[in-house]
């Protein structure tokens, strides 16, 4: 296996992150406290631990998703949140909440994984075979936008105020009083479609050299397709069921981790995984301790950062271009 | 091993690429697929290659379907160099070469046996030099040295190579040509699709040539390469004679 020392820094790095983010809120709680039965050990437990385990898992997925999708894309730009799938989850997610069905603790996460999983799929039947960039950007950003429409149609269309307040605050991402129920429900799909993301490794390995030659060495692209479609629809799905859209962390975690753990697509995954649990994290933790009257949402938080990041990649492409 | 096709039909948006065509390629021996553009050359080599599936007919390796094959043995037989230097990532070159043992080796890495092949195709193509380098920053002659390791490091019984000498300068022409005629000599199947006619005459052992989705003509170098089957393949006049040093020059005058 390639960069175990990446791989085992950044592990480091993520179990320290999170421990700081077990501490660190509007009270800080030193470790000393977290075991006990009083009221700091409550916060801790019911309120900060699964806030922390569901960021590092909705990280973990967002990352590699990112990382497979530019492989299997061979586009540095791909992202689920750039080009739709997100949104698609979304939309799925938004439509459980516009009839009232979320009532039911699993038909949001349907939805939402469903959304995903047809949004990732029209991806990869518009563009996906053909492996040209301009057609995949131009479907992502059609998917995108089509998916943003049919929402905000479903937010001016709500039945109550209610409802439409609901959707609005939900989709502004954010792991803002999750419990053990939201981790319950998203952690085991998540794991799921992880499995599926990093099966893809060496078939995105052999894609370095064109489909023809992927095919030529016996690499099953229909197989591949289907793995890359299962994989980002359940962990986007997941994700965006969990904690609403926190874009960006896809397209910018493989790139921070492409100088350190080279550009083969399978060497990627792993810390592209670890580095986007690490970046939600510690962003979340950021979120949470900045000194505003109301949290400054995650989602709001992470787009913020990742534009900026977006317009210097495509400013450094343009140079490399000329 | 015999590489044989028979009746191979194919079919793309309703115009016929293939028509029924029939023929055998020898081991040992170097093939060139001669033919204009659109004569279905490529897709020729890709129904060998087990890219396409044909309309009908079927290409068999001794007594064996080609397609009843599963893809790692496939990729085992044939190695396919494709029309295009495709790179997408900036990875280094040793990495791009050991892609070629993907046929062979397990899920979890390359062997010892998987280094020495990659060893030996750096080797044999003048690329050990180059192993540490990154792949998308190599000039176009590089580049093409690299991928042509990259199917050699697969071992192939039959090479397949598409329009190998596009974009390089003669002298790079003339490398991998000499090293594809050394693959031959090894015992291994070699095809090429080529368009330089001279190099044609002066690499090939046997020549094929197509037209219109059809075999015009297939045999031994001098047989196949004359002034009239040129011309009916290509619609040009061509002259054929030897250099001083008694190469074949094969050069086209002018259109018919």
């Amino acid at each position: 296996m390639k960069n175990v020392r990446l791989n085992a820094l950044l592990a480091m790095g993520l179990i320290i992150v999170m421990i700081l983010s077990l501490a660190a809120g509007k009270v800080w709680v030193s470790p000393a406290a977290w075991l006990g039965d009083d009221l700091s050990a409550l916060i801790i437990m019911e309120l900060r631990l699964p806030r922390t385990v569901l960021g590092a898992a909705i990280g973990a997925a967002l990352g590699m998703a990112g990382a497979t999708m530019q492989g299997y894309l061979r586009n540095p730009l791909a992202d689920p949140g750039v080009f739709g799938v997100s949104a698609s989850a979304a939309l799925g997610a938004v439509t459980s909440l516009y009839f009232g069905y979320a009532v039911t603790a699993w038909l949001l996460p349907a939805f939402a994984l469903a959304g995903a999983g047809i949004g990732m799929g029209l991806l990869a039947l518009l563009a996906g075979r053909s492996g040209s960039l301009i057609l995949f950007t131009l479907a992502g950003v059609i998917l995108s936008s089509l998916a943003g429409s049919l929402t905000s149609l479903m937010i001016s269309l709500a039945p109550t105020p209610f409802a439409t307040t609901e959707i609005v605050t939900w989709l502004m991402g954010a792991l803002t009083d999750r419990s053990w129920d939201d981790v319950q429900l998203a952690v085991p799909i998540i794991a799921a479609g992880m499995v599926f993301l990093f099966a893809t490794g060496r078939s995105l390995d052999a894609l370095t050299l064109g489909e023809d030659a992927a095919r030529s060495m016996g690499v099953n692209i229909s197989r591949l397709q289907w793995f890359a479609v299962l994989g980002v629809g359940l962990t986007v799905g997941a994700s965006v069921a969990a904690a609403g859209i926190i874009g960006f962390v896809g397209l910018i975690v493989p790139h921070l981790v492409r100088p350190f753990a080279g550009h083969q697509p399978s060497a990627v995954l792993l810390p592209s995984a670890l580095a986007g649990a690490l970046l939600v994290v510690g962003a979340d933790s950021i979120v949470r301790i900045l000194p505003s009257v109301s949290e400054l949402r995650l989602g709001i938080a992470m787009s913020l950062l990742g534009a900026p990041f977006f317009m210097a990649l495509l400013f450094k492409m343009h140079r490399e271009l000329s | 091993m015999l590489l044989s096709f028979e009746n191979l039909s194919l079919t793309l948006r309703g115009r016929k690429i293939l028509d029924t065509i029939s023929g055998q390629f020898q081991p040992g021996r170097v093939t060139v697929i001669l033919g204009a553009n659109g004569a279905g050359k490529s897709s020729l080599l890709s129904c060998l290659s087990g890219l396409r599936e044909p309309k009908s007919g079927s290409v068999t390796l001794d007594d064996r379907a080609l397609l009843s094959l599963n893809g790692k043995k496939r990729g085992r037989m044939i190695g396919l160099l494709p029309q295009r230097p495709d790179i997408h990532w900036n990875v280094d070159v040793r990495t791009i070469v050991g892609l070629g043992r993907l046929p062979h080796s397990g899920r979890w890495g390359m062997s010892a046996a998987d280094h020495d092949a990659v060893a030996r195709a750096m080797e044999a193509t003048d690329c050990a030099d180059l192993a540490e380098r990154k792949a998308m920053r190599l000039s176009g002659g590089e580049q093409g040295r690299v991928l042509l390791a990259r199917v050699l490091a697969g071992e192939p019984q039959w090479l397949l190579a598409d329009e190998p000498l596009a974009s390089l300068d003669p002298a790079h022409q003339f490398d991998v040509l000499e090293r594809l005629k050394n693959y031959a000599a090894a015992g291994k199947g070699v095809i090429v699709v080529l368009h330089d006619l001279t190099q044609a005459a002066r690499f090939a052992d046997d020549i094929m040539v197509m037209k219109e989705g059809a075999i015009l003509a297939a045999g031994p170098r001098n047989e196949v390469m004359t002034a009239d089957i040129m011309a009916q393949a290509y619609g040009v006049e061509v002259q054929i004679g030897t250099s001083d040093t008694g190469e074949p020059l094969v050069v086209p005058v002018r259109r018919l």
